[in-house]
C-alpha cells in the first residue's frame, strides 16, 4: 500500500527527551505551588505566568516540535498569543481607567471665547462642578449659560 | 505511474503535500480554538482587575490538593500521547496502543477528580450564577469568581472530553491497523490538540488556584 | 509565448463539473468546490431576498412619521432582522464563500481547496444556522438590534438565546472557511506559481481568512458569555448581576469590526481583477496591493473601540481607538490610487462587471471618507446613534462590497454556467442599482448630521422629504436587483454558449473551459507570467461559443 510514499522528513523525537521535559514539567508544577505560599505581592502574579509560559513553552517547543517544524507553525502559535494579548491590553485601557471620566470638571466658557462671546460671566458655582465620588455629572445642566446654536 | 498509497487524496499531488497540509489545517485551528479561551482569559482578567481582594477570599475556597494532581495528570497525558506518536513513528502498533490507552486514562482521572471538586463546591451552594447561594467569601460579588471558575474549567473539560473521544477512536483505528510508520497523520494531529489542552490547563492553574 | 499554450484540455469536452453526475445526492454531498459554491449560491441569494424584503419592509414604514403600519416592537425586530441577516447570512460570507469557492483553487491552479470535506461541512454550518435563525425570527420577536447589546439582551424577552446560538453555528461555518482557504493557498499552489504571481482576488481572500481565524473564535466565546448570562445570570454584562455592559461591547466589537474588514477585503480583491481585466493593462503597485491587503487585517483589530466613543468607556481608550482608526484609512487609500491609476492609459471598455466597478469607486470613496469622519471623536459624539451612521455602513457595506460582488458575479458567470448573459440587460441592472442605491442612501447622511436617530420608527415631519427620497431610491435599488436576478438566472439555461475567455483575462481560471472540468485541471499547470501581465500577452476575448 505505501510502495511510493516518499520517506517522511518528520523529526522523531526521542523517548529520552519527552521524559526530561516530562520531569522538569513536575517540577516546575511544584515551583509555582511553592511560590504561592510566598508573599510577594503584585510579583506573584508575574512569578506564576512567568512560569507558566515556561511550561507552556516547553511543552509546545518539544512535544508539539515547534522547535523542529516549519517555522509557519510557531509563527501561527505566536501570532494567536499576540493578539489575545493585544485584546487584553486594549481593553484594560477603559477597564482600569473607567473612573478617570468621573473626575472631569466642566469649566464654562469664558467671556470672549469664539464659541459663545455672549456667555461671558453668567457662570456661578453652578459652572463649577464637584468631581462627585459616585461618578454623577453634576455639569449636565447650566441655565444661566445661553444655550449651544 | 508507481500506484499511490490509499490514503493520498485526488487533490494533493504527494503524500508529504498532503500531510503537510493536514498539519498546518490543524495548527489553524489551535490558534482559533486560544482565541477561543482567550475570550474567558480577558474575563478573568478584567475582574480580577476590578475586584482583587474578592478573587484573592474566592480562590481559597478552591482544592489546591485536587489541583495540583489534575496538573500533574494532564502533564503525564502529555507525555503518553506524545510517546504514542513516537512509537507509532517506529512502527510500533502495540506500543502505541498502549500510550493512548493511558493517555485516554489519564484523562478520565482529571474528569473524575474535576467532579469531585464540582461536588464540593455545589455541596456548599457555590453554584453558577443567580442560584449561587454560599456566604463565605469576603467583597464584591463573589459569585462572579465562581462564574469565572466554571466557565473556564467547564469549557476545558468539554474539550478534554472530546479529547478523549477522539483519542479513542485513534486507539481503535490503531487497533484496525489504519496506522504505520509512513502514516500516521491523524494520531500526529490529535496529539497537538492534546498538549493545547494541556497548556491551557497550564495556564488556568495558577490563575485560579494559586491567586497569590 | 501566448496564454493558449497552457493546455488543458480534458479528454472529453462534453464533460463539465455540471453534468458529470446527476442527482440530489451527488449536490448534497459534493466535494467538488465549484459545486459547493453553487450551493452555497443558492442559499444566501435566498438570505439577502429575504434580509432586502425586511428592509423594504422598514423602508415602507418610514414613509411616514408615526406608526403606519407596524407597531414600535415590530420595527425594532424588522431591523434586528434585517441587520443579523445581511450581516451574518449574507455579506461576510458572500464573496469567500461564492466566488471564493469557485475562484480560488482555479486561479492557483489547484484541483480544490485543501479539505474538501471540511469545506462541504462549512456549508452544513452555514445551513443549520442560517435555519435556527430564520426559526427564531420568525417565532421569537428578537427586537434587541443585531448588536445584542446588554443589559437589554439579557433582559427583553424573545428567542434571544436561539437567535445567538444560530449566529454561534455560523461563526463556525466562517472560521473553517476561512482556515481552508489559508491552508489551500500557503500550500496548493501550481508550480511557478509564486506569492508575488498569485492574483490579487486570492491576496484579498487570504488577508480574509487571517481575519476570520482571528476574530470569529472571539465572538463563539461572547455569544457563549451572553448565553450563560441569560441562562444563569452569571455577572459578566448584566449590572444586576455585578457585570459590566460596556465589557459586552468590547468583546462583541473586537470581532464585529474585523469582521467588516471580512467583508469588505474580498470585494477589494475582485476590483483588483476587474479593474485590470477591463482596462486591459497591467495592476498598478501589484506589491502595494497585496500587502495592503494584509495589513488591513492586522490593523482592523485595533480600532474596534470608535464603535464605543459614547459608551463610557475611557477617555484613553478612545484616545487611542480613533488614532488607530485613521491609520486603518490609510491602505484602503492606497488601494483606490492604485486602482484608478491602473486605469491611466488603459483601453477601458464598459461592461457590466466594469460598470460595478466604477460604481464602487464612487461609493465606497464616499463611505471610506465617512467613516474617517465618524472616527473623529468630536464629530462622532454628534453623529453616532444617528442615520449619518447607518449612511456609512450601507455605503461601505453595499456601495462597495455588494457592488464589488455584483460586478464578480456578473464576471465569472459565464465560467461558472458556460453561459453569457445579456449585455445590454446586465448594464441596465447596474446603472439602475447605482442610481436606487445613492437615492436611498444619500438622504441618509443629511438627515442623519441634523439628528435623525437610527433605530427609531418614527421621526418628527421635518426628517421626512429625506424619507421619502430614501423609500423611493429603495424601489429604484429593488428594481436594479430584480432585473439583474432575472437577466443571471436566464443566462444560465438560455444564454449564448459562453467559450474559455469572453474578456481576455489572464488568470488561470480563463485558460479553461466554461464550465470548468471536474477536476480543473488534467495537468498541473505551470505558472510562467503574471496575472496581469497584459504588457506582455494579448489574448484575445472568446465571448461567444468557440469551445465547448
Amino acid at each position: 500500500m505505501t510502495t511510493e510514499a516518499k520517506p517522511r522528513e518528520e523529526h522523531i523525537g526521542s523517548v529520552k527527551t519527552y521524559l526530561t521535559v516530562g520531569v522538569a514539567l513536575f517540577f516546575l508544577t511544584g515551583l509555582t505551588v511553592a511560590m504561592s505560599f510566598v508573599h510577594l505581592g503584585p510579583f506573584n502574579l508575574v512569578v506564576a505566568i512567568g512560569i507558566a509560559a515556561l511550561k507552556g513553552s516547553l511543552v509546545a517547543l518539544v512535544f508539539m516540535h515547534l522547535y523542529y517544524d516549519d517555522k509557519l507553525y510557531l509563527t501561527i502559535f505566536i501570532m494567536a498569543i499576540l493578539m489575545l494579548a493585544f485584546f487584553i491590553v486594549l481593553t484594560l485601557f477603559d477597564t482600569l481607567r473607567r473612573g478617570d471620566i468621573y473626575q472631569e470638571v466642566a469649566r464654562p466658557y469664558s467671556s470672549g471665547s469664539v464659541m459663545n462671546p455672549a456667555a461671558g460671566s453668567d457662570t456661578t458655582a453652578a459652572g463649577q462642578s464637584s468631581a462627585d465620588s459616585t461618578g454623577s455629572h453634576s455639569n449636565a445642566t447650566q441655565p444661566e449659560q445661553t444655550p449651544q446654536p | 505511474m508507481a500506484e499511490q498509497p490509499g490514503f493520498l487524496q485526488h487533490h494533493f499531488s504527494d503524500v508529504r503535500q498532503q500531510q503537510e497540509t493536514a498539519k498546518l489545517g490543524m495548527w489553524i485551528f489551535l490558534l482559533t480554538e486560544i482565541l477561543l479561551f482567550g475570550g474567558l482569559f480577558a474575563f478573568y482578567t478584567f475582574y480580577r482587575a476590578w475586584h482583587p481582594e474578592m478573587f484573592y477570599n474566592a480562590h481559597e475556597h478552591l482544592n489546591v490538593v485536587i489541583g495540583t494532581a489534575n496538573t500533574l495528570v494532564l502533564i503525564a497525558s502529555s507525555v503518553t500521547v506524545a510517546l504514542a506518536i513516537n512509537a507509532i513513528q517506529h512502527g510500533r502498533r502495540k506500543q502505541t496502543m498502549l500510550f493512548l490507552a493511558t493517555t485516554i486514562t489519564l484523562a478520565g482521572v482529571f474528569l473524575v477528580l474535576k467532579g469531585i471538586e464540582y461536588a464540593e463546591h455545589f455541596r456548599l451552594g457555590q453554584y453558577p450564577g443567580k442560584f449561587y447561594s454560599y456566604t463565605g467569601v469576603e467583597g464584591t460579588n463573589p459569585h462572579i469568581f465562581f462564574s469565572v471558575y466554571y466557565t473556564m474549567t467547564g469549557l476545558h473539560g468539554i474539550h478534554v472530553l472530546v479529547g478523549m473521544c477522539v483519542l479513542s477512536w485513534m486507539l481503535y483505528r490503531t487497533w484496525r491497523n489504519h496506522f504505520s510508520a509512513e502514516y500516521y497523520t491523524p494520531i500526529e494531529l490529535t496529539g497537538l490538540y492534546w498538549h493545547l489542552v494541556d497548556i491551557i490547563w497550564i495556564f488556568l492553574f495558577p490563575l485560579l488556584y494559586l491567586v497569590g | 509565448m501566448s496564454a493558449e499554450s497552457i493546455s488543458v484540455q480534458t479528454e472529453d469536452p462534453k464533460v463539465n463539473y455540471l453534468n458529470v453526475k446527476h442527482g440530489i445526492k451527488s449536490w448534497l454531498l459534493t466535494m467538488d468546490h465549484k459545486r459547493i459554491a453553487i450551493l452555497y449560491l443558492w442559499a444566501i441569494m435566498v438570505m439577502f431576498l429575504f434580509g432586502g424584503v425586511l428592509a423594504m419592509l422598514m423602508r415602507l414604514e418610514l414613509l411616514g412619521p408615526g406608526a403606519d403600519f407596524m407597531k414600535a416592537r415590530t420595527y425594532n425586530e424588522l431591523f434586528t432582522l434585517h441587520g443579523a441577516i445581511m450581516i451574518f447570512m449574507f455579506i461576510i460570507p458572500s464573496v469567500p464563500a461564492i466566488l471564493g469557492n469557485f475562484a480560488l483553487p482555479l486561479e492557483i491552479g489547484a484541483r480544490d481547496v485543501a479539505f474538501p470535506r471540511l469545506n462541504l461541512a462549512s456549508w452544513y454550518l452555514y445551513m443549520t444556522g442560517s435555519i435556527l435563525a430564520v426559526w427564531a425570527i420568525l417565532h421569537g420577536s428578537v427586537d434587541t438590534g443585531w448588536t445584542f447589546y446588554t443589559p437589554y439582551s439579557t433582559k427583553t424577552s424573545g428567542a434571544v438565546i436561539l437567535m445567538v446560538f444560530a449566529i454561534f453555528i455560523l461563526g463556525f461555518s466562517s472560521i473553517f472557511t476561512g482556515l481552508n482557504f489559508i491552508a489551500t493557498i500557503h500550500k496548493l499552489r501550481a508550480p511557478g506559481m509564486t506569492w508575488y504571481k498569485m492574483p490579487l482576488f486570492v491576496w484579498g481572500l487570504y488577508a480574509t481568512a487571517i481575519i476570520q481565524v482571528l476574530a470569529t473564535p472571539v465572538l463563539g466565546i461572547t455569544l457563549v458569555l451572553l448565553i450563560l448570562e441569560r441562562a444563569f445570570g452569571i455577572g459578566i454584562f448584566d449590572p444586576s448581576m455585578g457585570g459590566d455592559p460596556v465589557l459586552f461591547q468590547h468583546f462583541f466589537w473586537f470581532y464585529s469590526h474585523p469582521a467588516v474588514y471580512i467583508m469588505i477585503l474580498p470585494g477589494m480583491g475582485i476590483i483588483s481583477e476587474l479593474v485590470a481585466t477591463f482596462s486591459h493593462r497591467k495592476i498598478f503597485g501589484y506589491k502595494a496591493i497585496a500587502f495592503s491587503s494584509v495589513a488591513i487585517a492586522f490593523l482592523s483589530f485595533g480600532v474596534w473601540g470608535h464603535h464605543m466613543f459614547v459608551s463610557g468607556q475611557s477617555q484613553y481608550a478612545t484616545m487611542i481607538f480613533s488614532f488607530l482608526t485613521f491609520l486603518v484609512a490609510i491602505p484602503s487609500g492606497i488601494k483606490m490610487f492604485n486602482w484608478v491609476s491602473t486605469m491611466y492609459k488603459g483601453a477601458i471598455t464598459f461592461e457590466t462587471p466594469m460598470l460595478f466597478t466604477l460604481s464602487f469607486f464612487f461609493t465606497f470613496a464616499i463611505g471610506g471618507l465617512t467613516g474617517i469622519f465618524l472616527g473623529a471623536t468630536a464629530v462622532d459624539v454628534h453623529v453616532t446613534d444617528t442615520y449619518f451612521v447607518v449612511a456609512h455602513f450601507h455605503y461601505v457595506m453595499m456601495g462597495g462590497t455588494i457592488m464589488a460582488f455584483f460586478g464578480g458575479i456578473y464576471y465569472w458567470w459565464p465560467k461558472i454556467w458556460g453561459r453569457m448573459y445579456n449585455e445590454i440587460w446586465g448594464k441596465m441592472s447596474a446603472m439602475l442599482i447605482f442610481l436606487g442605491f445613492n437615492l436611498t442612501f444619500f438622504p441618509m447622511f443629511i438627515m442623519g448630521s441634523q439628528g435623525m436617530p437610527r433605530r427609531y420608527f418614527t421621526y418628527p415631519a421635518k426628517y421626512q422629504i429625506y424619507h421619502v427620497m430614501s423609500t423611493v431610491g429603495s424601489w429604484v435599488l429593488a428594481l436594479g436587483l430584480v432585473i439583474m436576478a432575472v437577466v443571471l438566472i436566464y443566462a444560465i439555461k438560455w444564454g449564448p454558449k459562453a467559450g474559455k475567455n469572453p474578456w481576455g483575462a489572464l488568470t488561470l481560471e480563463w485558460m479553461i473551459d466554461s464550465p470548468p472540468p471536474p477536476h480543473n485541471f488534467e495537468k498541473v499547470p505551470k505558472v510562467e507570467y503574471g496575472p496581469y501581465d497584459h504588457d506582455k500577452i494579448l489574448v484575445k476575448p472568446d465571448k461567444v461559443g468557440v469551445g465547448v
